[in-house]
């Protein structure tokens, strides 16, 4: 019983109630130095992070290991960066509001314990404490319609995906008289047979968990929600929730249902095929910029579930490397859709991008390098992360899956480039607002990891190996 | 365990029944997010009814193997659906405020 493994989620849930508290109580408001503090806490956490002991603690609700190490990093810093991208877009759209940055920080929390559990209890008190604050800040820009046509949205299906999963819960607590994740891991593998209420169980927790990383066929709300939410909401719905809710799907196949493997192999083959093929040509047609990046998502989530569904330890690795990637490069692109504005207004159209290589080169540049990034184009980071899962799928055997990567790639690589085209060939649709220096920075870190990731690839994937060691156990 | 049901005939409430209860309220609570054109108000309920069902689920299935664990489960759950109600119709709120309607047909101008 070491409750001090636990840390980083203590020093975050008390700094969040110090900070809310201190936010309450001045007159004025108090946006900007609470985010401050609020990042100061999360990479107080990080740090606590990076130097935790490995154990279970909390009457084993609680697990800390290599791969919950490297997932919560991920998960804190794309927090933290989308904080900073919200810093002067908030202020500009009026929705400076000092609450924002404490939701972001309890969502936080919410992942680091969904990332951490060892328990069906754990995990669903996880995924709910992350998944309040994001209806919250959904709906955040509470005087626009479609802020809040999508808050609620994204609060119904959320929530019925919460029920579907809990319901699931229930199953597999009934068939198999525990809900501790060891405890289960023994029962299936020594069992013979496994009863069918465990496996309809097993598949109303992948239904309620693919929800929440929006993987096809349970994507209907991706679209609307990353449309109507303010966009650097969008940022953070595209990025650190989503690294928590694949570290849980990862987590909980692997672990307790790792024996089951038989059962859910079949249903990841084809979300993830599904997921592909439509990010790949549903994104064809968009013209909002959100919208787009939407579909985008959720054919990346296809991929990077991929490399769980070949169900081996290089397919954990290459869905380790995916959404590390994945999450840096798509920091790099919010900052971008996030500076879009046009005489102050904010402007979320393709076409408002028309001509931006004469009017702003750098911007222009570093969104070039982000979207070849995506199309997954050599030697940009993204090639990597498709590479290595794209080999786990062929050293696998799964030759279908690979086949469909590399044509929806293909197809993804289409509206891509043509972000590119109307920035560089395109008229220019009259010059955007100059970005700030806050989103800037983000854009050129951002870029830089895309495009130098290539020489040093040894630290990454040494510690994503270590990870999915860890995971495999 | 062999409650008597009005008075002679005698029946065993098991397991068995209380899942088969369980899994129509999950899928009335599903139909009526799904097949409801009317109001955002019957969504929430809806919902609730869905976690009510699986709460009956955790209750009859702690008794069943005589684990507390599914009864403290049960209690979690009910204390995190008063908070999503909570949110659920503070987001309803500001929705009527912006477009002065909770139909569910009128909740679709982000489409495409």
């Amino acid at each position: 019983m070491s409750w001090t493994l636990a840390l980083p989620e203590l020093v975050l849930a008390i700094s969040g109630l110090v900070i809310l508290v201190a936010g309450v109580i001045p007159k004025q408001e108090t946006f900007v130095p609470v985010t401050m503090a609020t990042v100061g806490a999360l990479l107080v956490a990080g740090l606590l992070v990076l130097s935790q002991s490995e154990g279970t603690a909390l009457g084993g609700h609680y697990v800390a290991d290599a791969f919950s190490g490297f997932m919560k990093l991920l998960a804190i810093g794309g927090a933290a960066i989308c904080l900073l991208l919200s810093l002067d877009f908030n202020t500009r759209e009026g929705i400076a509001r000092f609450e924002y940055p404490v939701l972001v920080l309890l969502g936080t929390l919410g992942m680091l314990v969904m990332i951490s559990a060892n328990d069906l209890l754990s995990l669903y008190l996880g995924l709910e404490l992350l998944s309040l604050p994001l209806y919250v800040i959904a709906a955040f820009h509470r005087d626009n319609a479609r802020s809040a046509e999508a808050g609620l949205k994204y609060f119904v299906l959320g929530a019925l995906a919460s029920g579907l999963l809990l319901y699931g819960s229930s199953l597999v607590y009934g068939f198999a008289g525990t809900t501790n994740f060891d405890r289960l891991a023994d029962a299936f593998s020594a069992d013979a047979g496994v009863s069918a209420g465990v496996v309809v169980g097993v598949v109303f927790v992948i239904t309620g968990l693919a929800f929440k990383i929006s993987a096809v066929p349970f994507h209907m709300w991706t679209p609307d929600v990353y449309e109507g939410a303010p966009t650097p909401v969008t940022a953070f719905f595209a990025t650190a929730p989503k690294v928590a809710a694949i570290a849980l799907l990862a987590r909980v196949l692997v672990g307790p249902f790792g024996d089951l493997v038989a059962q859910w192999q079949q249903v990841l083959l084809l979300i993830s095929m599904a997921s592909m093929i439509l990010g790949a040509f549903a994104a064809i047609g968009q013209r909002n910029i959100k919208r787009l990046m939407a579909y985008s998502s959720i054919g990346h989530v296809g991929y990077a579930l991929m490399g769980l569904a070949v169900a081996s330890d290089v397919g954990l690795r290459g869905l380790l490397v995916y959404m590390a990637i994945y999450v840096l490069m798509n920091l790099g692109t919010f900052a971008v859709l996030v500076a879009m504005r046009r005489d102050g207004r904010a402007v979320e159209q393709v076409d408002d991008l028309a001509g931006l290589g004469r009017t702003d080169l750098g911007m222009a540049v570093w969104m070039a390098v982000f979207m070849f990034s995506m199309a997954g184009i050599p030697p940009l980071a993204g090639f990597f992360g498709k590479l290595y899962v794209f080999l786990a799928a062929v050293q696998g055997g799964y030759w279908t899956l690979a086949v469909i990567g590399v044509l929806t790639s293909v197809v993804s690589a289409y509206y891509y480039l043509r972000i590119v085209k109307v920035m560089f060939f395109d008229q220019p649709a009259g010059a955007l607002d100059p970005a700030p220096a806050s989103l800037t920075v983000v854009m050129a870190a951002s870029g830089l990891f895309v495009l130098l990731f290539v020489l040093w690839p040894a630290p990454m994937l040494a510690a994503a190996q270590a990870a999915a060691a860890a995971l495999l156990g | 365990m062999t409650p008597t049901m009005g008075g002679t005939t005698e029946m065993a409430i098991g397991l068995a029944h209380y899942l088969t209860v369980g899994a129509i309220l999950l899928v009335l609570g599903v139909f009526g997010i799904f097949l409801n054109r009317k109001n955002v108000i019957v969504i929430l309920m809806s919902i609730e009814l869905i976690l009510l069902s699986v709460n009956l689920n955790f209750v009859a299935f702690s008794a069943w193997l005589d684990d507390l664990t599914g009864q403290i489960f049960a209690m979690f759950v009910l204390t995190v659906a008063a908070a999503e109600a909570a949110i659920g119709l503070a987001i309803v709120v500001i929705y009527f405020r912006n477009r002065g309607s909770i139909e569910v047909e009128d909740i679709s101008t982000l489409k495409g």
